[in-house]
């Protein structure tokens, strides 16, 4: 059974997304996400300032199988890319939901409907996750 | 094992005799040329480093172990393959090398052994198992060969510096004196098991062809031995570090030996052993071959894939056969078909944007050591 903490929101595409205080966002992989991509070993994290639209990839991560894209779930401009991956792009395998954060993102205009963490494992639970 | 139907004539995956222990221990299972196979267990870098630094063990059953047999055995596989089993003198000795069609393409890489002046055992991959054997049975009636596939034997890969040790442990005391004095390159019957010393992996091993019935105990064995499972994520890692070609990625039926880094494979001399794909050959070199398959280190961060784009300034492009990041080296690397005038540095076009990465000669890994920096 894949880790779901229950204080996030998640989309369709694997990805979680943190309300922070200060009215930003912060935004990653899911644990099952990196469990399915197996060992990271490069991860490109968009630069500040990048503004980006709702469902636009924002992120590529790269385990020793494949590269995949990383989808904005909310439209915005980054605040900043989680500047630790370059050198340890493995953080994304052992702390998905903590220090593997991808972007921090200040939203623009309406926030659309992200999946609960119920509604998430349900769908990873019909993934056969 | 034979092809599995379903009713609409559909083939469905094959499974190895291991299929359910490898769900057992955890297994992520993967197609690979139409079997069902463990990726990997765990971490596909930890099974990686395990192999480098002690011992790993893959599940190899899918790919077909074929005994030929006949008076006229040697005679036909001179036909058969690039290189010339005529090398093989010594009883155990094994053999690397093509089989090509008549325009020198590659069929499929395989290696034989030599067991006696009327058996050799060949090993084929698994995705071009059914054409091989097509192929093989077809010039092999006109010399009256018999072909045998030996279904009933798995196969096991041992890998790793601690491999050779921890698998004749297994044995009998005189079958593990016997299994540790294997040259390299060299197999043997030991207590009913084909022990050869030879791999994928670019470490020192084993590989072990056994009765199917015997090879769940034996796996679970060499784990208890301290021998870590591996799956072919690991196994192709570990493959390309030690700059070796995988079978339908690097090369196949459209790319001749010399182009694909396996001229070293072709056995010209003598001139008279009229091989499958000699004259081809001999033309292609006359010419001057116009392509050739080379490695490459990345320098930038980033991944080398296969089907990206290689650039070679003044002429023109080719592309990445086989890409991964170096778990030993802790950089991309590939195989790359360029044209024959590449230098020492080339740009790889990585989702839109040029990196630089430096052509070197393969092998990157050998013996846990880096070959290149």
């Amino acid at each position: 059974m894949s880790n779901v903490p229950s204080d996030l929101k998640y989309t369709k595409s694997h990805e979680w997304v943190r309300a922070l205080p200060d009215g930003t966002v912060e935004v990653g992989i899911t644990d099952h996400a990196q469990h399915a991509l197996g060992d990271l070993v490069f991860v490109e994290v968009p630069e500040a300032r990048r503004k980006l639209a709702a469902g636009e990839p924002f992120a590529v991560v790269e385990s020793v199988k494949a590269a995949s894209d990383v989808y904005s779930p909310i439209a915005g401009e980054v605040t900043e890319g989680n500047p630790a991956l370059a050198a340890q792009p493995e953080v994304i395998n052992s702390d998905a939901y903590g220090q593997g954060w991808l972007m921090r993102l200040r939203p623009s205009g309406a926030v659309p409907a992200l999946m609960t963490a119920a509604e998430y494992q349900k769908l990873v639970a019909e993934e056969g996750g | 094992m034979p092809a599995v139907l379903v009713d609409s004539g559909v083939p469905v995956t094959r499974r190895t005799p291991l299929f359910d222990l490898h769900q057992k221990l955890g297994a992520r299972m993967v197609d690979f040329g139409g079997w069902d196979m463990p990726l990997q267990y765990g971490s596909q870098i930890a099974e990686h480093h395990a192999v480098r630094r002690g011992a790993g063990v893959f599940d190899v059953s899918h790919m077909c172990v074929v005994d030929l047999k006949g008076a006229r055995v040697r005679t036909f596989l001179q036909t058969l393959l690039a290189n010339d089993v005529g090398k093989l003198k010594t009883p155990g000795k094994a053999l690397y090398g093509c089989m090509l069609n008549e325009t020198g393409g590659v069929i499929d890489d395989l290696i034989v052994y030599f067991l006696t002046d009327s058996w050799f055992r060949a090993v084929v991959n698994a995705g071009t198992r059914d054409k091989d054997l097509e192929w093989i049975r077809r010039h092999a009636a006109q010399l009256g060969i018999e072909v045998i596939e030996r279904t009933d034997l798995s196969m096991l890969a041992v890998q790793g510096p601690e491999a050779r040790a921890k698998a004749a442990s297994l044995l009998s005391p005189s079958g593990s004196t016997s299994a540790l004095a294997l040259e390299p390159f060299f197999g043997r019957e030991i207590d009913g098991w084909f022990v050869a010393r030879t791999g994928y992996t670019g470490e020192d091993g084993f590989e072990m062809m056994l009765p199917a019935t015997e090879v769940e105990r034996v796996w679970r064995a060499l784990n208890s031995a301290g021998v870590t499972s591996c799956g072919l994520g690991a196994r192709d890692t570990l493959r390309l570090e030690a700059g070796m070609n995988l079978y339908g990625s690097d090369m196949d039926e459209s790319t001749h030996p010399f182009e694909s880094a396996l001229g070293w494979t072709v056995t010209l001399d003598p001139p008279g052993r009229a091989f499958i794909g000699r004259e081809a050959l001999e033309a292609i070199r006359a010419r001057g071959p116009q392509r050739k398959l080379v490695g490459l280190l990345l320098t930038d961060r980033g991944v080398l894939r296969a089907h990206q784009r290689v650039l070679v300034s003044d002429a023109g492009s080719g592309e990445i056969t086989s890409g991964t990041f170096s778990p030993t080296l802790e950089h991309s690397i590939a195989l790359a078909r360029v044209p024959v005038a590449a230098g020492a540095s080339v740009q790889v076009d990585i989702r839109g944007k040029l990196h630089d990465a430096s052509v070197v000669r393969p092998p990157f890994v050998r013996h846990g050591k880096a070959l290149v920096s």
